[in-house]
């Protein structure tokens, strides 16, 4: 129970119905999109602007109540599972687009402005911001900071990190900080915005957010190559590459999705082939129409046996359907997913994916694979049914086995997805103790009264 | 005692169906009610996280779980959207007939569903009643919708446009009717519903005029009555069991080739929901309710089928009337529905201008409306503002519930849009090329 007096102060701040504290509310702020125990929260509070936001803040310090900022609660490493005896503070009123900025080519936003919604705002003034998370229809710029998202253009166009130009944030004694500027090159104090991308809601609290856009690209080409072994794709995948040919987005689906994605949706994919390739150039016409050309004299020498280039819009959109449905149709097969995002480098993937699928033998699992061949960044998606204990142990076992490879190969445990609560215990295995305490000692000095999103991504100090 | 059986079964039905939730937050973006108000018990992630809640007995009192689970517009766009295929509408139905058997329903509802719904022949005595004195309590409103403002009620309605019951409801112009084709040997049941008959009784007409010019045979049973969902949605399963079994012995022994509606919720819940709760009962109710599930239609789809329609319509004519089309959810997000209206609408000599997300949901959501009429309103006025932005003349929908709702934020915005069915402006069409009497 949380305590009255307190309630009242936070209904005071944002206003009776933006206070939420029944039971049946708590439940829908106990869970994010990890595979992970619900903990329920005592209160929610939905603050409507920055003053609201620091008070509420300030309250917390000064009465060592934990908090947890959720955005869209769609990340996938339990970032947003609160303490049961904090409270849960929602971004989803903190949602205008303050400015965009033609002429100086960025973007101020609020932390609660869902990523599509920017992505269509600035692609109306023929501008372009380029991470696009698999979730940005709902996932949120602040959520996106704080976990450094990525997305399809990854390779090209890198990931949420490389945009953000400044931040202004509160820290957990309620205080407002500002890092960064508006220009393109800012020199002066500490790079704090660094420190708090990635931060997954330990370090601060994001309240504004100027962000770099660049041009729209105005021309693509969009085409899908045909394997019947995974090592030729892979090996297409590095050539590419080592011919210093950067796609804008360079995507690989193994078998296993090819199956699921084709049973679901009727795309006309071929079910037998090993792997596909999804790749797109963009850019100048001269240069997208020379990289296009290349790119598929590379894949035809390395063994493609088909490469269908889109030639209109149209085609264009159905190869990235297939690949937007991959998730989709393997989340219908069984009714537990995990996620994962084991990332090596790129000259490791072909031995990646064997190792995955060795898995999936080993273990008696299913593993569909797909994911950012060209950032050495995979997604195995482990299909299950949690009610099923043996089987669940089995996966739990399967994903420490993929860590180990991953590490093995000098891969990360996440190329995207964060830490959170489910990569912890394996953190130490990727960093080192000296890192988790030098982070743990961070946190002490930043936040004496341990309320900022307590036990994530460092565990507790 | 076989009612707690069949409450133990939809317990366990809904907990096979409720776990393929993978939590993933992608019906965020796209439930109207959410859109409004932020708060995740709203949206479908919510509200199946407090069903686990529930089953796993979290809250000592249901009463606030099945409130937020009421919260929703059952408009099924999150399921159109769901990664996971998470069949969320046949979920919160159940979990609303779980949890009302649980409870016992409210007195009002009690006897609003359980004597008068239940009863087409009482329904229909007091639906007429209320036609006849409803100048009484209502002034006619000068505006193109038809709507009437509930003038003495209205501090209790919060001014809503109520669309006034026709005087003279469809089964009184037409109680039955069973009619052969002489060339095209096709014959349709057509299943009137609620809202067709009591207030849009026109519409009802039309179809009928429209089989006629395309020599089909019509089979109408006397005394219809409700498809049930309201009932379904308040969680009734005893009122929607007796409706459903009024039905099935109305039209089980007759043959036609399909069952039509005009009304998109009854199709899809004449389609959907009725096999869906009677699923495993192996009985002549179950088998009949299969079989009719496969053969029922919506006009629009059956027309499109089964008759050469002509919707090659020609562009740059710019005398024609400019209508805008609104996908109803029952329609495009259950069954999946989308072309086929057009195509009708294009064949009936209009010129169609899309508006922005056609398939945005308009917030009617039945009983929400009455419940959270604010809310409704807000998300209606978004639909509002995308139909005035075609600058057309009429506004079409194939479903009367989203009729109802469009009609009143028309007239609550002094619009002189018009509301109609495609198959009103398909009649009309029909009509004015035969030289006949338009209306
Ligand atoms: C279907 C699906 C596809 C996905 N695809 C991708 C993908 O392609 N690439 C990728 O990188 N990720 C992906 N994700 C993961 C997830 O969407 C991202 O991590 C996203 O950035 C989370 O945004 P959110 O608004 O949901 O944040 P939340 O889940 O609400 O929060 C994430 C973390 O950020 C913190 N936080 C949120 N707002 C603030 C703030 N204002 N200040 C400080 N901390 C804050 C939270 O405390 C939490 O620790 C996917 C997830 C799903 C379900
Ligand atoms: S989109 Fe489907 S699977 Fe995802 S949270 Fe909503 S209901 Fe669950
Ligand atoms: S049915 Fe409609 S209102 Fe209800 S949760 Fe789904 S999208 Fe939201």
């Amino acid at each position: 129970m949380i305590d009255h007096f307190l309630v009242d102060e936070f209904e005071n701040i944002v206003g009776l119905p933006y206070v939420l504290t029944d039971i049946e509310d708590m439940v829908t702020y106990s869970y994010d999109a990890a595979v992970l125990d619900p903990v329920t929260p005592l209160a929610a509070i939905m603050p409507g602007n920055s003053e609201e936001l620091g008070q509420i803040i300030k309250i917390c310090n000064e009465n060592n109540l934990p908090l947890t900022i959720r955005g869209a609660g769609t990340n996938l490493s339990g970032g947003t599972i609160p303490s049961a005896t904090g409270i849960v503070i929602l971004t989803s009123r903190l949602n205008s687009i303050i400015e965009i900025n033609k002429q100086d080519m960025y973007a101020v936003v609020q932390p609660g402005v869902v990523t599509a919604t920017l992505s269509e705002a600035v692609e109306k003034k023929g501008l372009f911001y380029p991470p696009d998370p698999g979730s940005q229809a709902v996932s949120t710029l602040g959520g996106n900071i704080a976990e450094n998202a990525g997305g399809l253009r990854g390779l090209k166009y890198g990931v949420t990190k490389d945009y953000v130009m400044g931040l202004e944030f509160f820290d957990a004694a309620g205080r407002h900080i500002k890092t960064g500027s508006k220009t393109v090159k800012c020199a002066t104090g500490y790079n704090l915005s660094g420190l708090m991308v990635g931060s997954e809601g330990t370090l601060g609290v994001i309240d504004k957010i100027i962000l770099k856009l660049l041009p729209l690209p105005s021309h693509r080409k969009s085409m899908v190559a045909v394997f019947n072994n995974m090592e030729q794709a892979s090996e297409t995948v590095a050539a590419i590459i080592a011919n210093r040919i950067i796609p804008a987005t360079l995507e690989i689906l193994d078998n296993f999705t090819i199956r699921a994605v084709e049973a679901f949706s009727n795309a006309g994919l071929p079910v037998d082939a090993a792997a596909l390739l999804l790749i797109e150039v963009d850019g100048h016409p001269a240069v997208v129409q020379e990289d296009g050309e290349k790119i598929e004299t590379l894949c035809r020498k390395l063994g493609a046996v088909n490469i269908k280039i889109a030639a209109n819009d149209q085609e264009r959109d159905k190869i990235w359907a297939a690949r937007r449905s991959a998730l989709s149709a393997l989340a219908k097969l069984k009714p537990t997913l995990v996620l994962e995002d084991v990332t090596v480098p790129r000259s490791r993937i072909p031995d990646m994916v064997k190792a995955l699928q060795q898995i999936a033998k080993d273990f008696k699992i299913d593993i569909g694979t797909f994911g950012h061949a060209g950032d050495g960044n995979l997604h195995p998606t482990i299909l299950t049914d949690k009610r099923d204990v043996k089987e669940w142990k089995r996966v739990e076992m399967a994903i420490e086995a993929i860590f180990e490879k991953a590490l093995a190969m000098d891969g990360t445990l996440s190329g995207e997805h964060g830490t959170g609560l489910a990569k912890l215990p394996f953190l130490e295995k990727e960093v080192g103790k000296a890192t988790i305490a030098f982070s743990q000692q961070l946190r002490k000095a930043l936040d004496p009264n341990k309320i900022l999103n307590p036990g994530k991504v460092t565990g507790i100090f | 005692m076989t009612n707690i059986k069949k409450l133990a079964q939809l317990v366990k039905e809904l907990e096979d169906q409720f776990v393929v939730c993978i939590r993933c937050g992608m019906c965020q973006s796209v439930c109207p009610l959410f859109e409004q108000t932020k708060k995740e018990a709203d949206v479908a992630r919510g509200k199946l996280a407090l069903l686990d809640g529930l089953m796993n007995r979290m809250f000592s009192n249901p009463e606030g779980a099945s409130e937020r689970l009421n919260r929703c517009l059952l408009c099924g766009s999150c399921a159109s959207n769901c990664p996971s295929g998470v069949n969320v509408l046949e979920i919160f139905i159940k979990a609303r007939i779980i949890l009302t058997e649980y409870k016992g329903l409210s007195r009002t509802k009690k006897i609003i569903f359980r004597n008068i719904l239940s009863k087409p022949k009482t329904f229909n005595r007091l639906m007429k009643w209320a036609g006849h004195f409803q100048g009484i309590f209502t002034k006619k409103n000068k505006n193109s919708q038809g709507t009437s403002c509930a003038r003495l009620i209205s501090p209790l309605l919060s001014n809503r446009n109520f669309m006034p019951v026709a005087t003279e409801p469809f089964h009184e112009h037409l109680p039955k009717l069973d009619t052969v084709s002489s060339r095209s040997r096709l014959k349709v049941a057509f299943f009137t519903g609620c809202l067709i008959d009591k207030i849009f009784p026109k519409i009802a007409k039309d179809c009928i005029d429209v089989f006629h010019y395309h020599d089909i045979g019509v089979f109408i049973p006397e005394n219809q009555g409700c498809c049930g969902i309201p009932a379904l949605a308040s969680g009734d399963l005893k009122t929607f069991e007796q409706l459903v079994e009024h039905h099935v012995d109305l039209f089980e022994n007759n043959s036609f080739d399909y069952l039509i509606t005009a009304c998109a919720t009854c199709t899809s819940t004449i389609k959907k929901l009725w096999p869906a709760i009677y699923k495993g009962n192996q009985n002549r109710v179950q088998n009949f309710v299969e079989h009719l599930s496969e053969k029922t239609l919506d006009i629009n789809q059956f027309l499109v089928a089964n008759i050469k329609i002509d919707s090659s319509h020609t562009d740059g004519d710019t005398d024609k009337e400019i209508v805008t089309y609104h996908d109803p959810c029952h329609l495009k997000k259950s069954l999946g529905i989308f072309k086929e209206p057009r195509q009708i609408l294009n064949a009936s000599g209009i010129k169609l201008i899309e508006m922005e997300s056609p398939d945005k949901c308009c917030g009617m959501g039945g009983s929400f409306n009455l419940f959270h009429y604010d809310i409704s309103s807000k998300i209606g006025t978004l639909k509002y503002e995308s139909i005035v932005k075609t600058s057309c003349k009429t506004v079409a929908t194939g479903c009367p519930a989203c009729m109802m709702q469009i009609s009143d934020m028309l007239a609550k915005n002094k619009s002189n849009i018009n509301v109609k069915h495609p198959i009103e402006l398909y009649a009309n069409n029909l009509k004015s090329k035969e030289g006949l009497d338009k209306d």
